[in-house]
């Protein structure tokens, strides 16, 4: 469970994010979205624990990320949470199944106990096939399901995903969400999806307005 | 010019791998230049001192450095194709309480004006119009009073044998405007004072005008005695400038290879810069820039750099010039021109060529990237921004061992005019194969590695390795180029080194050597001395050696004749060839006298020894590490009976078992009389060759030391560049819980494993090139052999200490990219 509680952050006298409070269940998967500068960024980098509010508290599954210090946090990112970003950041000297299993190294799993949870979530995601392919031999659709991927392979609590679609055409953008909302209710985690996008919100559980005061429903 | 604000502006942007690139062809260009202007101004000088006291004359009778029978003045003089003839016995005298002998020229005044003016005396005496002819007067050129500190109207004390001689300074040589340390006495004097009557060293000629130079060769060539050889004053400068010349080119080629290392500096910035400005070409392209404008401007970039570089270089490269000549002297400290005070000047065309070569550097630094971008599809990059390092090797790893195979070649090419040309080519052929193979052996290396250890920071850092193999080239070609400069110099004189310390060593079995001085020619021993040498208590046995110099043609420079009791076999000496034995006189010669005049063992050869030409058979081979030009060794009985020369050098001293060597030592200077004797043991001899070895090769140690930091400056400004292209890899793995220390440790493991790719083949081709330097490029430099002495332990050190810093150089240039938070290096994102 994610519970936050009146979460401010200012940054040089301005108040980026202000008294925002929020709590959602295990499997429930909500979309964020907000005008630009409304404090998306913020909010999910204080939810990943890369940066600390100045006010309020954050609790996932009753732990409170204020009281973890650096290492801590990393080891908690490590473990629990899961990221997929606009532009994929697959990294382009790892194959697929390489690229997928990375969480899982970090870990301290080796190549050999990794490489069968890749390769399920690479046929989860439909890229079964593909687990020696290069980035560069890939599309953008296929990029991201790369991503989403590697995004769930350690079985997190949390998954974040920021403007997921951003970057792709709207055959592949239902594509993707639809797989990356399938993922995480299969999975029984939490996630947030942040988007600019009306009809990718509407993939989520539920839409959160973020403004100028706060989280609305 | 409308688009010099979009690449010209980009160095200014990366102004840390500009900086290096910029610093490493800077500091190529500046040593090449400053070896070039030294040996320059030390040549130039040189010749001034032939010119000055060659004087008017156009040919030169000259002889073995014993000298030749006065006699042959009167039938030269009288030759109808020449005009002038002006006699000289040429001596080096010891002056007591100086290293540095004093160049006395024994001279006729009354013919030497219509030959070489410059060297008349001028009496301070203006009353007495014979002073010059004075029987103990001696006139010195300003620097030799300078040199010797004695003045106009001073005694100067002079050796002869261990006889002392008193000379009155009795005026200068007014001619001798050049810093030149010299003196004239009258000839006649000169033969009786250096006990010389009726010897004489040289004939100055002046050619009839009806006559040419090259006419008056072929007549009086044949005529004259053996061991004498008529030849052009500018012939000896030319034999100077032959000597110092492999030394000088050798020099020259390791800076050039510090120039090179700066060229792969230039490549590697501007290959990553390349990789980071794909969108910003592409987006060029599209706006209509053609793809040959697009590598004119890359190339641009490379160029300034370049001629930044050159221009610096050359301004660095003089003042190094200016230090060195006041510090080392002209010959950086290898002892060709000792005693010379050279003056820097200034040389426009080499200056203009060697701003060229940094021009030229930039240019080909440049080249590739510039080709590599202009090939990059302007829609695909358009598309993806991604930083994927687009450096490429080429797919086929032929040309690389095309290179090598060439390189096998061109060792066996033999010397041009000389040098080792082909040995030169070999070394280019060598790390440019090496070079080539570069990515492939990356990516076997990186394989074979991969599994050593299951940590994610070696794991991403091995797999970065093996899928992008193009990403070694860049960052460690810089790497191998400088540790294979250092690894071959550092086996080359290690080499080296060990050999000559083995060369002494069985050079010097005796307990004491004795000479009377270091001028050969005025510092012997009479037979009278060796006799009480050899009755001294104490002393077991001695063995004389006599030194000659001998002329075997005019075009060829002189050569050594050692004379010294030899057994048959040779074994006493450091034999490097087969022994032949014949019934015919035994003469043993160096490497350089079988390299430059082809005799070989087994081979009958004639000789002018003693006013004659004799027949002498070549037993074998021996090394000689100090003489340059060739040497030839024969028995001191034989020398004797051919010559009827009773006096000899040096003495090889053999104590008896319980003598004190002290007392020895003690009783052997009481008979020295008034003439200090100088004695020396075999350590001591040792000690002072190894540290004239080592002074010598200072310099290239220096290169080294150079190359090296632009190796490390090279990985340094690699991983500064490529940590910026990477911050938003840093920022993902952070997102997904790679700590700090994890992406320092995969940085340190990256660095590390680049190194250990150009160290290890750094090594490699460094061997290789080792081994060329010392069976190619010094055999036909400078004719001398040596067995190979690998100092492993300084090679792994210095290959271990190389990947460390340059894990730590890695690890500094990624901290550098990460102070930036994680989050704002995917800020696009979000």
């Amino acid at each position: 469970m994610l519970e936050i509680r009146d979460l401010c952050r200012s940054f040089n006298g301005r108040i980026v994010l202000k008294s925002t409070s929020l709590s959602l269940n295990d499997g429930e998967y909500v979309a964020v979205v907000g005008e630009s500068g409304v404090g998306k960024s913020t909010l999910l980098n204080l939810i990943a624990g890369l940066d600390r509010p100045d006010r309020g508290t954050i609790c996932v599954d009753g732990e409170n990320l204020a009281g973890l210090d650096e290492a801590a946090l990393t080891r908690w990112r490590r473990e629990k949470l899961g990221f997929v970003f606009q532009a994929f950041h697959v990294l382009p000297h790892l194959n697929l199944l390489q690229n997928v299993a990375l969480p899982l190294w970090l870990q301290g799993k080796s190549g050999c106990d990794a490489a069968p949870a890749a390769q399920a979530m690479l046929d989860a995601v439909g890229l079964g096939e593909r687990v020696a392919s290069w980035p560069h031999e890939l599309s953008g659709g296929e990029l991201q399901r790369v991503a989403i991927a590697r995004a769930l392979v350690h079985r997190p609590r949390l998954v974040l995903a920021d403007e997921p679609t951003g970057n792709l055409d709207p055959a592949n953008a239902v594509r993707v969400l639809k797989l990356l909302g399938e993922s995480i209710r299969k999975l029984g985690a939490i996630g947030i999806l942040v988007t600019h996008s009306r009809e990718a919100a509407a993939t989520a559980d539920r839409t959160l307005q973020l403004t100028a005061e706060g989280l609305r429903q | 010019m409308t688009l010099a604000p979009v690449f010209i502006g980009s160095l200014g942007k990366r102004r840390l791998a500009t900086l290096f690139s910029l610093l490493a062809i800077t500091l190529g260009i500046a040593l090449g230049m400053a070896v070039q202007a030294i040996h320059e101004a030390a040549l130039n000088e040189f010749e001034r001192g032939v010119r000055t006291l060659a004087g008017e004359a156009d040919l030169r009778i000259q002889g073995p450095a014993s000298g030749f029978a006065d006699t042959l003045f009167e039938e030269v003089v009288g030759h109808p194709d020449v005009a002038a003839a002006t006699p000289i016995l040429e001596v080096a005298a010891k002056i007591a309480g100086h290293e540095q002998p004093l160049r006395i020229l024994g001279v006729d005044v009354f013919t030497l004006a219509g030959v070489a003016p410059r060297l008349l005396p001028q009496s301070h005496d203006t009353t007495d119009r014979m002073a010059t002819l004075a029987e103990r007067s001696v006139f010195l050129s300003k620097a030799a009073q300078d040199s010797f500190a004695v003045r106009i109207g001073d005694e100067l004390k002079l050796q002869d044998g261990v006889r002392s001689i008193s000379l009155r300074v009795a005026g200068d040589l007014p001619g001798m405007v050049d810093g030149q340390p010299l003196a004239v006495m009258d000839i006649a004097a000169a033969q009786d004072s250096f006990g010389r009557i009726g010897k004489l060293s040289r004939i100055d000629l002046s050619v009839a005008v009806s006559s040419t130079p090259e006419r008056l060769k072929q007549r009086l060539q044949d005529r004259l005695p053996a061991g004498t050889v008529l030849e052009s004053p500018a012939a000896a400068s030319q034999q100077a400038g032959n000597l110092s010349r492999a030394y000088r080119v050798n020099l020259s080629m390791l800076a050039a290879i510090a120039l090179l290392t700066g060229a792969f500096l230039v490549f590697s910035a501007q290959a990553l810069s390349v990789v980071k400005r794909r969108s910003e070409f592409a987006f060029l392209r599209a706006l209509g820039l053609e793809r040959a404008s697009l590598i004119r401007w890359l190339l641009a970039e490379g160029a300034l750099i370049g001629l930044t570089g050159g221009i610096i270089g050359v301004a660095f490269g003089y003042a190094i010039a200016w230090a060195a000549l006041r510090l080392l002297g002209g010959d950086l400290g290898a002892g060709y021109f000792s005693g010379l005070q050279p003056r820097l000047e200034f040389k426009p065309a080499l200056t203009a060529f060697y701003v060229a070569l940094g021009l030229l550097a930039g240019l080909a630094g440049a080249l590739v990237p510039a080709r590599q971008a202009a090939d990059i599809a302007p829609a695909r990059a358009l598309k993806s921004a991604g930083d994927a390092l687009s450096i490429e090797p080429h797919r086929r790893p032929w040309w690389g061992l095309i290179a090598l195979a060439l390189s096998l070649a061109a060792c066996f090419i033999p010397p041009i005019d000389g040098l080792p040309l082909g040995g030169y080519l070999a070394i280019a052929l060598l790390l440019t194969g090496g070079i080539g193979l570069l990515p492939f052996f990356a990516q076997g290396l990186t394989q074979s590695l991969a599994g050593i250890s299951q940590s994610v920071a070696w794991r991403l850092a091995a797999a970065r390795l093996i899928s992008a193999p193009g990403y070694a080239v860049v960052a460690s070609a810089g790497v191998l180029t400088s540790v294979a400069l250092a690894v071959a110099m550092a086996i080359m004189v290690a080499s080296f080194r060990e050999s000559v310390d083995e060369w002494l060593a069985q050079l010097l079995p005796a307990d004491l050597y004795l000479r009377a001085g270091r001028a050969h020619s005025s510092a012997y021993l009479d037979p009278e001395l060796q006799a009480a040498i050899a009755r001294t208590p104490g002393i077991r046995q001695v063995e004389f050696t006599r030194h000659e110099q001998l002329r075997l043609g005019a075009d060829k420079a002189p050569v050594a004749l050692i004379a010294r009791p030899l057994p048959d076999g040779g074994h006493t000496l450091p034999l490097a060839s087969e022994v032949r034995f014949s019934s015919l006189p035994a003469l043993w010669i160096s490497e350089a006298m079988a390299d430059q005049f082809a005799w070989q063992p087994g081979k009958a050869v004639h000789m002018p020894l003693g006013g004659q030409l004799r027949e002498f058979h070549v037993n074998g081979i021996w090394r000689d590490y100090s003489r340059q030009t060739g040497a030839v060794m024969i028995d001191l009985a034989l020398y004797r009976k051919m010559t009827g020369d009773l006096h000899v050098n040096d003495a090889a001293i053999h104590l008896e078992s319980l003598a004190n060597e002290g007392a020895v030592v003690d009783r052997l200077q009481q008979l020295g009389a008034d003439a200090a004797l100088e004695i020396a043991r075999p350590g001591e001899i040792r000690q002072l060759s190894l540290r004239i070895f080592d002074r010598t090769f200072a310099v290239t140690y220096l290169l080294e030391a150079v190359a090296i930091v632009i190796g490390l400056a090279g990985v340094a400004a690699s991983f500064a560049s490529l940590a910026a292209t990477r911050r938003k890899e840093f920022g993902m793995l952070r997102h997904l819980g790679v700590s700090r220390v994890q992406i320092v440790g995969m940085l340190a493991c990256e660095g590390g494993l680049v190194a250990s790719i150009g160290v290890l083949t750094g090594l490699f081709a460094g061997g290789g090139i080792g081994l060329i330097l010392i069976e190619v490029v010094n055999r036909q430099s400078f004719h001398w052999s040596m067995d190979l002495h690998i100092p492993w332990g300084s090679l792994l050190l210095f290959a271990g200490m190389l990947v460390l810093l340059a894990s730590l150089a890695a690890v500094l240039a990624g901290r550098q990219a990460m102070k930036q938070a994680a989050v704002f290096a995917v800020r696009e994102d979000w």
